[in-house]
């Protein structure tokens, strides 16, 4: 390599209105990095964004295969938009793997870099091609651009303290240097961000930063890089943002909604793909009084939150399905002892071990009804990673006010996606009322059953409370009294005063919303992360004069009061479902219409075309 | 934990409710120490929390006048420790059995002892499934013929002081449900103890293990089998204490004492950090059947679980000030629109 500085004075820049990028690799190879930098630089750029992180299961699948392939694709647009993309206009391929398992999605004339490096025979057999794709003409469709990713790394290391293997690690920054270049975005953000992160190991973040910069220069260099894209900021509503996680603005609201309530946060989770982070998170944040308890199992972190809220915390459970399974007895204690408590459940495919890194909608009618006997409990779900803040907030709303446990719904696809947050202001979010009592409530003493006339919660007396003690459990109790009761009138009350109790919250939550055209004869109905997809299919079908309209649930369970009023003003109602059916049973058999359903468990979220060609079609049939 | 000057009699810690176990069980004697040595132990009973699980023993928190929590099957140290965690000021109290403990419950019985919450466990032992009505629990012996073993179980029992020392327990203790002064001793030992305190109450079940204890309880049995173990005292033992314990290359035996030196008996020491020598005594019986040690195994001091707990969430606080909303939604990095 000479010395020269790199020049590329024939340079265009083509602005674009928005971009989908995806980086995809072995999964040591470090593309769920490389696409979270190149998305938090476009996020303080000031684009809209949204992702999609997809990884394998196993933490060093067989290299080379399609099975470690790790892949992150990003939308950037200067709009506002709901979804990491349809088809990517980019595919960095840093393998033969990660080709095979990406081009079919790459869109027609898109752009394909590929790390040349790699396609070794070895590599391109473990990939399961006979022949060199580069070299078949399966690739004829696409732009093709083969930069030696190795080599440049190689070179831009020569001078470096990192010798042997450990300088391909960085060939990943090679990528993203070279991606920044074609996209005009700033490496300074990156290099801040290397630096402060190998803040002890220096020459790392040195060797990094060579590289990022190496790849930047050879899209200086290399006159086929010379047309370049821009994706201008973002028109979005004023205000200071954040780029935000669906687990992490989870985690922040559970802390806020503790915060609102006057209460202290526990969390007790037994660590799960793909809700772990939530964990990790609120184990950063003790010095909001918040503690997280790494139970032994499953069902010790769901009775280790009952006896916390025993004990007058906010207490709060997290798994994904296989998880929520072995919570189920615990949750119905806490449905008998009309305890506090959210269940978080990041849902993933299943059945059993199932899809651990993939998104899936299967757990709705385990969570309404997966426990022995008659247990209502209120179900929510998160639509797209932001609204987890809020949600989890009003989870806890609920679950203070009306004495439940309440199940909190995300999944792999909104807890791992990120978009921009817009932040709330402290002095907007609501203050939560809780049942806490120090105080004898009826004349004849202390009656842990004596509820509130409006809400038919109970009290909430804790230990340390002089004069409320009391003795609550799982056999039936008494009402008033709360004392072991077998008689059957009573155990008929009880069980229909829980009913009511969950019932009645639909008088109390945020009535359904519908969006778009107000002459639609159908409604398409959603739940949790299709919300993005819905929207922006419904947008897409309205523009083409397509009459439809949408509506998207945050309580599954009870649902808002105004649904039937709703639902009954459409001909068709559709429900797009990453499930064989669930939501569409539940709407049949309470509201008896014959809902129409669009489903799939593909291990992939809709896509927005993907359910604008299936309403679209709906809609003739 | 704070004490307060409270004068408490037994009756103050007794409930409204009507007590239904069997007549002739062992758990109401327990019941009576229990809420006798409550009045004696000198915290303000709102301070007070019994956790309980599924079985006869279970429904001891119905019984205490104190807060209770009646949970589910095995889960209660899960619970408990959710109690405790949350309010470290509390005296939480777990009564459980031997199938609770030991059977469906197992994993979280060593998990709370390893890590030490500051929970109290009373497992009364009756070696048999009393509630599901007579079948081989995890400590009944083998050959046991239940309903659901009638050639005879085919199990080996669990040691319960084994298994207790054997997750080092920082507290391991064993008493007899008739035998009302050692179980007030060895309560007020535990409720001294910071940290987990692991309790085993030998109890007759006279309906379907009746006499299963009576090596320890007959008149000539409770005189022959109890080894008594005593802090910094000689353990001897037998009618005319005429028997000895002695700790050879770590083991314990059981010896005539014309057949040693004096010197040669074990002083048992409950604070030694290494468990061995417990252990060691927890095996020179595998059950109620012959001479049988009772007492205090161990009593080591170590961090409770609690403590660390708040420990770091006041370093935090120290380190980064209060949490603050207005912080925490920033922590990522922010970008203006204007």
């Amino acid at each position: 390599m000479d010395n020269k500085e790199p020049s590329a004075e024939n340079k265009t820049v083509e602005s674009i209105p928005a971009i989908t990028i995806r980086f995809a690799g072995d999964s040591g190879d470090g593309m769920q990095l490389v696409g979270t930098r190149f998305t938090d630089t476009s996020a303080l750029f000031g684009n809209d964004l949204a992702t999609l992180p997809s990884f394998p299961a196993e933490i060093r699948a067989p290299q080379g295969t399609i099975a470690g392939v790790s892949s992150f694709q990003v939308q950037i647009a200067d709009f506002d938009i709901l979804t990491p993309g349809d088809n990517p206009e980019v595919l960095v391929a840093m393998n033969p793997a990660a080709l095979k398992a990406h081009l079919h999605d790459l869109a027609p004339n898109g752009m394909l870099i590929l790390n040349e490096d790699a396609f070794e025979e070895k590599n391109i057999q473990k990939a399961g091609y006979k022949v060199d794709p580069r070299t078949s003409g399966e690739l004829d469709s696409y732009r093709v651009f083969e930069v030696p990713m190795e080599k440049l790394t190689k070179e831009a290391l020569e001078d470096s303290e990192i010798t042997g293997r450990a300088v391909l690690r960085s060939k990943n920054m090679v990528a993203l240097g070279l991606i920044s270049w074609v996209f005009n975005r700033p490496l300074e953000d990156t290099e801040n961000w290397l630096n402060e992160k190998f803040k002890k190991l220096p020459e790392v973040a040195d060797a990094n930063i060579k590289a990022l910069k190496i790849g930047y220069n050879f899209g200086i260099t290399v006159e086929a890089f010379h047309h370049t894209y821009v994706v201008d900021k973002a028109k979005l509503p004023e205000g200071e943002y954040t780029n935000i996680n669906g687990n992490i603005a989870l985690s922040w609201g559970l802390i806020t909604g503790a915060r609102q309530a006057g209460l202290e946060l526990f969390y007790a989770s037994y660590p799960i793909t793909p809700a772990s982070d939530v964990l990790h998170e609120l184990s950063k944040h003790k010095n909001f009084n918040t503690i997280t308890f790494q139970a032994e199992d499953e069902i010790a972190a769901a009775a280790a939150a009952v006896g916390a809220s025993f004990s007058g915390k906010l207490a709060v459970t997290g798994t994904s399905g296989p998880g929520l399974a072995l919570k189920s007895e615990t949750i119905s204690l806490a449905v008998s002892t009309e305890l506090p408590l959210i269940v978080v459940n990041v849902q993933r495919g299943g059945p059993s071990t199932g899809l651990p890194t993939k998104p899936e909608q299967s757990d709705l009618m385990f969570s309404i009804y997966g426990r022995h006997g008659e247990s209502p409990l209120p179900v929510l779900a998160v639509r797209s990673p932001s609204h987890a803040f809020m949600t989890a907030i009003e989870a806890a709303r609920v679950a203070l006010k009306y004495m439940t446990p309440v199940i909190l719904l995300s999944d792999n696809y909104v807890a791992t996606g990120s978009e921009p947050w817009k932040l709330p202001a402290i002095g907007d979010l609501p203050t939560l009322d809780n049942n806490l009592t120090t105080s004898i409530n009826t004349e004849e003493g202390f009656m842990p059953y004596h509820r509130d006339v409006n809400t038919f919660a109970r009290p909430w007396a804790v230990p340390g409370t002089p004069g409320l003690e009391h003795r609550i459990g799982g056999l039936e109790k008494e009402e008033g009294t709360g004392n072991v009761s077998y008689d059957s009138a009573n155990h008929q009350y009880m069980t229909d005063m829980r009913a009511w109790k969950i019932a009645n919250i639909a008088n109390d939550i945020e009535p359904l919303e519908v969006t778009g055209d107000e002459k639609a004869e159908t409604l398409v109905l959603g739940w949790g992360s299709t919300y993005g997809s819905i929207t922006q299919a419904v947008n897409r079908l309205n523009e083409k004069g397509v009459k439809v309209a949408s509506a998207h649930l945050t309580f599954v369970n009870p649902f808002p009061d105004n649904t039937q009023d709703i639902l009954s003003k459409y001909k068709k109602v559709i429900i797009p479902e990453l499930n064989t059916g669930q939501l569409i049973k539940l709407v049949r058999e309470r509201y008896l219409i014959d809902a129409i359903g669009i489903n799939k468990v593909n291990a992939e979220p809709f896509t927005a075309q993907e359910l604008a060609d299936g309403i679209e079609e709906k809609i003739n049939e | 934990m704070s004490k307060i000057p409270v004068t408490y009699k037994r009756k103050d810690f007794q409930s409204d409710q009507e007590v239904k176990w069997c007549p002739g069980c062992g758990d109401y004697t327990i019941l009576a120490s229990v809420q006798s040595f409550m009045a004696e132990m000198g915290i303000s009973k709102e301070k007070i929390v019994f956790v309980s699980g599924i079985g006869c023993a279970a429904r001891f928190p119905y019984y205490m006048n104190t807060y209770g929590l009646h949970s589910i099957h095995g889960r209660a140290p899960a619970v408990a420790t959710g109690v405790s965690v949350a309010n470290p000021d509390l005296s939480v109290w777990i009564v459980s059995g031997d199938g609770d403990s030991l059977s469906i419950g197992g994993n979280h019985l060593i998990h709370a002892l390893r890590k030490n919450v500051n929970v109290k466990i009373l497992m009364f032992n009756n070696q048999i499934y009393g509630l599901t009505k007579g079948q081989y629990s995890p400590t009944s012996e083998e050959g046991k013929k239940t309903k659901s073993s009638p050639f005879g179980s085919v199990e080996m029992p669990f040691n319960p002081m084994s298994v207790a020392l054997g997750a080092e327990a920082s507290f391991v203790a064993r008493s007899i449900d008739m035998d009302r002064d050692l179980t007030n001793d060895v309560l007020k030992a535990a409720s001294e103890h910071k940290g987990s305190a692991f309790i085993e109450i030998y109890q007759n079940c006279n309906v379907f293990n009746d006499h299963a204890f009576e090596q320890l309880t007959s008149k000539e049995g409770k005189v022959a089998n109890r080894i008594n173990l005593v802090h910094g005292e000689k353990v001897i033992f037998g009618a005319n204490d005429e028997l000895a314990v002695t700790i050879k290359d770590g083991e314990a035996a059981i010896v005539n004492r014309s057949d040693i030196d004096d010197s040669q008996i074990y002083v048992h020491d409950i604070t030694k950090k290494n468990p061995s020598v417990a252990f060691s005594l927890s095996r020179l019986s595998h059950g109620p059947y012959g001479p049988t040690p009772v007492g205090v195994f161990r009593k080591v001091e170590r961090e409770t679980y609690n403590q660390d707990v708040s420990d770091q969430i006041e370093a935090a606080k120290e380190a980064k000030g209060d949490g603050k909303i207005e912080q925490l939604i920033r922590s990522l990095g922010t970008w203006d629109v204007n």
